[in-house]
């Protein structure tokens, strides 16, 4: 598959401060690459870099093989979304969307074509005459994408487009930029710091932290299978469940030992040797607790309910186990008062161990 | 049914509240607390707004009653006085026919040559302010800071250091004595503030629609018509109120930098006050200064409304 767009040893920094440092990026042509991190860690200053807004102190961009390290923005085949929306505040919505077209001198009947597609694919015809201030944060959006449609690019950039919407249109948008992706199929870089938006719509997930990426994998193995503690802390909400200890052997197979009590680690799916006596953390996700009924397969334990948090759909319990405090994720229907004792296990097959000290996966 | 007993439990529990609290749902406080007209903090207000416009008042109703007076009434004193009998011979002497030096034609011929003088120094100092501004909010170049720096420490220098070398450059240039001098010079020190003015409006605007319109492919110039002046509209009209007003008030470059036949206003009106032989005719004086100061005035009653209406329409837009 064809590369769209290419990152090499791309660096940059302003005065002391090294935003990025040799990044490399390969994007396949179509694909949804959602880049992810905290504020501050590099992922708006990639894009800004990819757009022609910044530019780098060394490396190069190559957009469908061409190198367009020296290109100015328009010569990209770019396009790109604000979180702002940065509509012109004076232009009626169809000046801002043929503002690009008319910059490029494109003929007028050509404009009103791709005007009326681009319309068409976001239903907006009925907003056309309107000025940007008449129109809800949702539309407004909207009309911030249709702006990239019409200029026919091949990559679309969106830089934290829904952040500045309400939970519900947040949700409903996020459908339709992957509906959008699934009918254009353009490569679109996504930035964000919303993992389920993330988890959603990419292909493939960057997660960026101080101007590395830590992970670039598709959207279930960071999830399931996090590189390192930074990537397992990131994704997930709530947080994975961390367990301080060391590695053991009992009757010959690897178990772990944390506080006195010891899991074995039958299922786990381990990259090297686990060796005795190598301090750990093992990361089990909430949901990949089990409780009471359905316990099967590895050690059981005790533990004492301390807060039960009811979100109807599912059951959040935090949990005081040896010396640990754990978030479990049960079922809506099931309950426990606090201060109630339950018996729990873990699901080793989707359970991460890190070493202690390098905090990379084993 | 059992449920709807216990929904029903709570509402006898309010009923029961209510019969406590029946008396005073009639008499009790309802709605906006009223607020007293005579209070200390409004007596205080009103008292300090109204001795401060009386302060500033009075002596344009001293003038104003002295300009429509004849001189035999003027020498009686009293000066609080309305006139007697109204007349409007002293305007019409202080506009055609009061005398400075060899000229009798009044204080026309220095208002236009202010008209002359301030219109294209508005003009260009705000078209090359609004500029340069535009230039270092968005489009940062290797040492434009540096560059803004030196411009704003401009504005605090002290015009009166530079007149000199002021006056040489434009004897070199071969400008010195004209208007074209006077407006170069209107435009030169109008610079730092203006163009600091202009750089942070606009450096408040949000970047993302510079960047919007580069990846439009718009340039330089296309940027900065068609999407930045349109929103720049309020900010133009505060930079042409200070320039007017600065321009039009200024007399130390005017009597510096012209000769007589093309002094402005303000220069002209101070040898028609200050001339010192025959008779101090008072109310030509204040009619003259009167008219000296109704541009700026006018000017501001004008534009200041338009430039609320500016205000509030850039608040909307948001």
């Amino acid at each position: 598959m064809n590369n769209s767009v290419s990152i090499r040893d791309l660096s940059l920094s302003f005065g002391a401060v090294n935003v990025l440092e040799n990044l490399n990026l390969d994007i396949r042509d179509g694909e949804f690459l959602v880049l992810l991190g905290s504020s501050g860690c590099g992922k708006s200053t990639l894009l800004n870099c990819i757009a022609g807004l910044l530019e780098p102190t060394d490396g190069q961009i190559f957009i469908k093989e061409r190198n367009v390290t020296w290109e100015e923005p328009k010569d990209r085949g770019i396009g790109m979304v604000f979180q702002s929306y940065a509509l012109y505040p004076q232009m009626t919505v169809e000046k801002n969307l043929s503002f690009g077209l008319r910059v490029a001198k494109v003929p007028k009947e050509d404009i009103n074509r791709r005007i009326a597609r681009a319309a068409d694919i976001l239903q907006i015809q009925p907003l056309l005459n309107r000025k940007p201030a008449e129109l809800s944060g949702g539309q407004r959006q909207r009309v911030a994408i249709g702006r990239a449609l019409v200029r026919d690019v091949d990559v679309f950039l969106f830089d934290e487009p829904l952040s500045n919407l309400d939970a519900k249109l947040r949700s409903e948008l996020r459908v339709e930029i992957k509906r959008l992706h699934h009918s254009l199929k353009n490569t679109m870089i996504y930035v964000t710091h919303d993992q389920i938006e993330a988890l959603t719509l990419a292909d493939r997930i960057a997660i960026m932290k101080s101007g590395v990426i830590q992970q670039l994998d598709d959207p279930m193995t960071i999830y399931n299978r996090p590189r390192n503690l930074f990537v397992a802390s990131f994704i997930g909400s709530p947080s994975m469940n961390f367990l301080r200890g060391e590695l053991a052997e009992e009757g010959g197979r690897p178990v772990f030992r944390t506080h006195g009590v010891t899991f074995s680690l039958d299922g786990y799916e381990t990259a090297g040797p686990l060796n005795a006596g190598r301090k750990v953390v093992l990361g089990v996700r909430p949901e990949h607790v089990r409780v009471d009924g359905h316990l099967s397969g590895g050690e059981v334990h005790d533990a004492v309910v301390d807060i039960e948090e009811p979100m109807g759909a599912d059951n959040l319990l935090w949990l005081k186990h040896a010396g640990h405090t754990m978030s479990v994720r049960i079922g809506g229907a099931k309950r426990f008062s606090p201060g109630s004792k339950l018996r729990l296990s873990f699901d080793m097959s989707v359970a991460s161990v890190f070493d202690a000290e390098t905090e990379e996966r084993i | 049914m059992a449920n709807i007993s216990s929904l029903n439990a709570p509402v006898t529990g309010l009923d029961a509240v209510s019969d406590r609290i029946a008396d005073q749902v009639a008499t009790g406080p309802r709605g906006r607390k009223p607020k007293r007209v005579m209070s200390a903090r409004n007596i205080m207000l009103y008292g300090t707004l109204a001795v401060a416009a009386l302060y500033y008042l009075l002596p344009l109703y001293v003038m104003v009653v002295t300009s429509l007076k004849g001189m035999p009434e003027v020498r009686m004193g009293n000066i609080f006085s309305p006139p007697m009998e109204i007349t409007f011979e002293p305007w019409v002497k202080a506009w055609a026919q009061a005398c400075t030096g060899l000229n009798c034609d009044g204080l026309s011929r220095g208002f236009w040559n202010s008209v002359r003088i301030l219109i294209p120094s508005v003009v260009v100092s705000i078209a090359v302010a609004s500029v340069s501004g535009y230039a270092l909010a968005n489009w940062r170049f290797k040492g434009s800071e540096l560059f803004f720096s030196i411009l704003i420490i401009g504005a605090f220098i002290p015009y009166q250091v530079m007149i000199y070398p002021v006056v040489i450059a434009l004897r070199e240039l071969g400008v010195y004595g004209t208007l074209t001098g006077l407006v170069i010079v209107h435009t030169i020190f109008g610079m730092p503030i203006l163009t600091l003015l202009f750089r942070n409006y606009f450096t408040s605007l949000p970047v993302e629609l510079f960047k919007a319109a580069r990846i439009d492919g718009a340039g330089f110039w296309q940027i900065y018509f068609r999407i930045m002046l349109p929103m720049a509209l309020p900010i133009f009209v505060v930079a042409m109120i200070l320039q007017v007003t600065g321009i039009w008030n200024d007399f130390l470059f005017g009597v510096v930098f012209t000769r007589p036949d093309t002094y402005p206003m303000t220069v002209q009106l101070n040898n028609i006050v200050n001339s010192v032989q025959g008779v101090k005719e008072y109310n030509v004086n204040m009619a003259a200064t009167l008219l000296t100061g109704a541009i700026p005035l006018v000017v501001y009653f004008i534009s200041g409304r338009l430039f609320v209406r500016g205000i509030a329409a850039g608040a909307v837009k948001g």
